[in-house]
């Protein structure tokens, strides 16, 4: 499985930062590092609704430091 | 008129002219009578006649479309457009007073002056014009005229070839483009790559084939004066770019790694100046050694988005000529695929009647204050000096001594020096244009703004270190 965390400017402001750091956090805790990829991109064409986050080809918008864990759950965990 | 001369708004016309007929599919016809609709007189208003400025405006169309190819200089001669200036050498003026020290006389080295009826003489059969006797002068009445390319070229790489025309040695050039914006005819140009630029975004179908990244030197911040750097990405996209990174996050890229090299080799010279770089392969081959191993901040930023988005292209917005060159160079032509200039971008928005002003902004915020003043002389020094802080390198462990270079003179006082071991300094920033990028040849102006414009830029970063800045990479 593949994560990208778009950085583009938009995003980058918004706190992809923050959200790759989260991401990164729980597929550590949930030793995932084998079967799940954190990705950057430059921009994933969603720049008015950052941070912008694709999960196996899956556009995810909006996506904050205080929901990522709950994306993470419901797109990588409950996949 | 956004531009400083009038030469730089004759090559804005060719250059919109050739990007509206190659939007619309109809560069072959449309080419033909594109110099008459350009210059329509019926009055000359720059030569002889209208069909000499129209003749001009043919070269420039064509240097507009990519110019000679059997040329492999970006910077080319227009001969026709070249108006043979005259070279008076060292001569003595009017304001002559036919004083009795005789200063004159007795600076020359060679015995060229006489004092002929109470007046200083040259002559120039053995005249070297060393012009000692021009600064000796109280009266200031001996002047040297050189002619505007050739006093440009610092490095001499131009001088009067045939027919008096300018030449340029290839193998002396280094592409800055000093010649381009100096010669007040217009007779000498760099050659534009919009046609690629256009095409890459084309065939791009809209960013599905690929996407198309657009990456903008940190000048940008001193150029757009009626727009803002965040409207000027907007117009960026809206020419159909997928999106807009800066450079200086390249720069930020940059400086973190030759702060790493410069504590580890304890000397270097920097890496980011295509034209300072080029000066010392030409000028001083044993000292190539010591250019930092790093790419240009184009080069590193570049590579990082075509790893991170495979198959997609690239196209460099800059200030600078000798970019166009340093795309040409093997290590890097897989990675930038055009390069144009503020001036080329500028002819490419009004060629879609993109008019900036009216656009809601894009925000455009990827590095940090240091990686953004890069573009004006002194900058790199900064930021090599903060990220060796950053890095925690002691200044027990290594203590940066740093020359900033400003302009390609003092660049080869400087590398003179560190060839024989005298330069007291352990770094050299190299910038070849005077007050650096700001200073380039493709700037569409050389305010006495533009290093504040940069500056303010710099510290309006949402990241505050370099750390900060490339942390978010490293995943």
């Amino acid at each position: 499985m593949i994560i990208q965390v778009c950085i583009g400017s938009s995003c980058h402001v918004k706190g992809s930062y923050e959200v790759k750091t989260i991401f990164e956090n729980l597929i550590r805790e949930h030793h995932l590092e084998d079967q799940v990829t954190l990705r950057p991109a430059f921009c994933l064409g969603n720049c008015g609704e950052g941070v912008s986050v694709k999960i196996d080809g899956t556009a995810i918008s909006d996506v904050t430091t205080e929901n990522a864990a709950q994306v993470f759950a419901q797109h990588v965990l409950h996949s | 008129m956004f531009f400083d001369t009038q030469v730089q708004e004759l090559k804005y016309k060719a250059l919109k002219e050739v990007a509206t007929l190659a939007w619309q599919d109809n560069l072959a016809k449309g080419l033909l009578g594109a110099a008459a609709r350009i210059v329509p007189g019926p009055q000359p208003t720059m030569r002889c006649c209208i069909y000499k400025e129209r003749a001009i405006m043919e070269e420039r169309l064509r240097l507009a479309m990519g110019g000679d190819e059997t040329n492999e200089n970006v910077i080319e001669v227009i001969n026709i457009a070249c108006d043979e200036c005259p070279v008076a050498g060292v001569h003595v003026t009017e304001s002559c007073r036919g004083c009795i020290a005789h200063r004159c006389m007795n600076a020359c080295p060679k015995n060229a002056i006489t004092i002929v009826d109470h007046r200083a003489h040259i002559d120039q059969e053995k005249c070297i014009e060393c012009g000692r006797c021009v600064s000796v002068c109280p009266y200031s009445a001996i002047v040297k005229s050189t002619r505007p390319c050739e006093n440009a070229c610092k490095v001499g790489a131009i001088h009067m070839g045939e027919n008096k025309k300018a030449t340029i040695d290839n193998d002396k050039c280094i592409a800055c483009g000093a010649c381009v914006y100096q010669c007040p005819f217009g007779a000498i140009a760099d050659k534009s790559y919009i046609l690629d630029c256009i095409r890459i975004i084309r065939e791009s179908e809209n960013n599905t084939k690929y996407q198309v990244f657009a990456i903008a030197a940190p000048s940008i911040s001193s150029q757009f004066h009626n727009a803002t750097v965040e409207q000027v990405a907007a117009g960026l996209k809206a020419l159909g770019f997928f999106n807009v990174v800066e450079v200086a996050l390249g720069a930020d890229m940059v400086a973190w790694r030759e702060a790493q090299e410069l504590a580890e080799k304890k000397f270097l010279t920097s890496s980011c100046c295509p034209a300072f770089v080029q000066y010392i392969r030409k000028n001083f081959p044993d000292m190539a050694e010591h250019i930092s191993h790093n790419l240009s901040p184009m080069g590193e930023i570049a590579k990082y988005i075509k790893r991170i988005h495979p198959g997609c292209k690239v196209v460099f917005v800059g200030p600078c000529t000798a970019k166009k060159a340093e795309r040409q160079l093997e290590r890097v032509k897989d990675l930038v695929d055009c390069v144009i200039t503020f001036e080329e971008l500028q002819a490419l928005f009004d060629s879609k009647g993109i008019d900036l002003t009216q656009l809601k902004g894009e925000v455009l915020d990827n590095a940090s204050y240091f990686g953004r003043v890069f573009a004006r002389s002194g900058g790199l020094a900064v930021a090599v000096e903060e990220a060796l802080k950053e890095h925690g390198i002691t200044e027990d462990q290594f203590q940066l001594n740093a020359i900033s270079c400003n302009g390609i003179s003092e660049c080869k006082a400087a590398l003179l020096r560190a060839s024989k071991n005298v330069l007291p300094n352990n770094f050299i920033e190299g910038m070849a244009c005077e007050n650096g990028c700001i200073g380039g040849a493709g700037c569409i102006t050389h305010g006495p703004k533009s290093r504040a414009d940069v500056d303010k830029y710099g510290h309006e970063a949402m990241e505050k270190t370099i750390r900060d800045s490339i942390e978010i990479l490293n995943f």
